[in-house]
């Protein structure tokens, strides 16, 4: 008797695993090829595209154990049901319990699972050069040449031309309730549009003037809350040409709604165009903004008053000063 | 008492709790009451530009706020100034604005405000001259724009100096000190978009954008356009 309940046991197990195997291969590999391409936010930057490889990654992982454990639970409803006959009644309790083989299989699988998950997270934050997420203002993974841009940025001297694989620095700027942006390389224009170039490292500067705000272009899948008095830095690769859509993501106010605006990447030439026209356009308001800062603060009168630099000097920098605050103070 | 009167007791309790944060958190979220709409469509003629007349006013001088600044609209039909910032306009169809300017100015928090954007032209007029960029750190300052941000419309409206502001709604430009400011703009098609000013200029609240940045009828409103 012992040896044919051990036997059914063998074959239930045997033919659970083959049906889980051929659904989970089966299911994965439909995922793969005609959902995963879709999954948002698509592919339109490198950390997009990163985003989406790695929730692909996770789902892939995720459906073999959701599958294991529905198949395990119809298995049971339709094989060991009572009402079967000659099929025994489940043993629970006390006596079902101490299968040592289970419980290691158990605990080993799904540590390796999470374990591994974890790293792979972990690498994918570090290659993806913190995949897109605001890095607060000393960001430990940046693109190479970045530091420079910010630099030269701060002092003025900033370049940017087509082809010449060089990061492109702009400040998002959050105050209730709009978005603008500044490009400190194009003598520090501001405008309420947001064209980014194709096949280009940017770095976005992401502050606010008044409340907390939170800049999230999920197609570019860049998200980065804005601080007033603070420089939130995120990085990400343009490798797609089209529009994307701005949206605050952090309740900010009345018109939190209405708080967004759309974006477009386009070639390099089209937005070395843009850029040079726009900031010949804004040359006389450009003169009278701040001078290009990581952040802005306000003047003697707070709220009504006008808002200056708030000094911090070097990239990434929350201590040098910069100057007067104010203008002829 | 019984324990059927006990739990009657507790359940009209709860139930009076239940409604106060209700009506607390209506309270709150409830960007205030407005009228109404103003009627721009009923007396346009097809294809003809709308004439749109607002003014404003430091503090409106009446009402549940009286302190708090505030546009007003010069009703079409009847020619008087009422406290409405909510419009109904034709779609697709330039309006020709004129706001009267009443209250002082200060230096623009983001002097980007500064910069005449969306209108046609890219450019307006300020006491008959035409400008395109204002800025706000010199002379009298911005006192509130005129900013309709799903269309990249802004309009800075020039501050005033001076004592004698005007502190009791309707203005006369007669008595008081204004700037005229004009400017056109096409209005897309139908559907409801808000507009705003983008001045702090509430003062006494949160970074100066609560209180009458906050409540509809006073700093902001909506264009309901229609086809």
């Amino acid at each position: 008797m012992a040896e044919e309940n051990s036997t059914d046991t063998d074959s239930h197990f045997r033919r659970i695993t083959i049906i889980w195997l051929v659904l989970s291969v089966v299911l994965d590999l439909l995922y793969w090829f005609l959902v995963g391409p879709h999954v948002p936010p698509g592919r339109m930057t490198s950390t997009a595209r990163a985003d989406q490889f790695d929730f692909n990654v996770l789902f892939v992982v995720a459906l073999p154990v959701l599958i294991g454990i529905w198949e395990f639970m119809l298995y049971s409803v339709f094989t060991w049901r009572s009402k079967r006959a000659g099929v025994p009644e489940p043993v629970g309790g006390p006596t079902a319990a101490g299968n040592k083989r289970a419980e290691v299989s158990w605990i080993v699988i799904t540590s390796v699972v999470v374990l591994l998950l974890a790293a792979f997270g972990t690498v994918s934050v570090i290659t993806g050069k913190g995949s897109g997420g605001g890095e607060v203002p000393n960001p430990l993974w940046s693109p190479s040449g970045s530091v420079k841009a910010e630099t030269a940025a701060l002092a003025g001297t900033g370049t940017w031309a087509p082809n010449t694989n060089a990061v492109l620095p702009v400040q998002v700027i959050g105050q209730q309730w709009k978005w603008t942006y500044r490009y400190p390389t194009f003598g520090g224009f501001e405008s309420s549009q947001l064209i980014l170039p194709d096949n280009t490292n940017i770095e976005f500067n992401v502050t606010s003037l008044d409340v907390i705000h939170s800049f999230w272009a999920y197609q570019l899948e860049v998200k980065a809350d804005a601080n007033p008095e603070e420089n939130n830095v995120a990085f990400t690769k343009t490798e797609q040409l089209g529009s994307f859509v701005v949206r605050c993501s952090e309740l900010c106010g009345i018109w939190h709604g209405a708080m967004f605006n759309y974006g477009k990447v386009v070639s390099q030439t089209a937005f070395m165009t843009w850029a040079t026209q726009t900031e010949a356009a804004n040359a006389t308001n450009t003169e009278d903004l701040p001078i290009f800062a990581w952040t802005y603060v306000p003047d003697a009168n707070g709220a009504a008053g006008g808002y200056y630099p708030d000094g911090k000097l070097t990239p990434y920098s929350s201590d040098e000063v910069y100057g007067s605050k104010q203008p002829g103070s | 008492m019984s324990m059927g009167g006990r739990l009657a007791g507790v359940l009209g309790l709860f139930l009076v709790a239940v409604g106060l944060v209700v009506w607390g958190v209506a309270t709150l979220i409830t960007p205030g009451v407005s009228g109404g709409l103003v009627n721009f469509t009923h007396t346009q003629a097809a294809g003809q530009p709308v004439n749109l007349t607002v003014e404003t006013v430091g503090s409106i001088g009446y009402g549940a706020h009286p302190t708090w600044v505030s546009y007003l609209t010069k009703d079409p039909h009847t020619g008087k100034y009422v406290h409405e910032t909510s419009w109904e306009l034709p779609a697709n169809t330039v309006v020709d604005m004129t706001v009267y300017q009443y209250d002082s100015g200060s230096p623009l928090r983001n002097q980007q405000w500064g910069q005449v954007e969306g209108t046609i032209g890219d450019d307006a007029t300020l006491n008959g001259k035409d400008f395109t960029t204002y800025d706000s750190n010199t002379g009298t300052g911005v006192g509130h724009t005129f900013a309709i941000p799903a269309l990249n419309l802004i309009v800075p409206l020039v501050g005033v100096g001076g004592n004698n502001i005007c502190g009791m709604a309707p203005c006369l430009p007669s008595a008081f000190p204004h700037n005229t400011e004009t400017f056109s703009f096409k209005t897309p098609g139908p559907g409801t978009y808000n507009w705003q000013c983008f001045v702090p200029c509430a003062l006494g609240y949160l970074f100066g954008n609560g209180g009458a940045m906050s409540t509809q009828g006073y700093m902001g409103g909506e264009l309901e356009v229609v086809s």
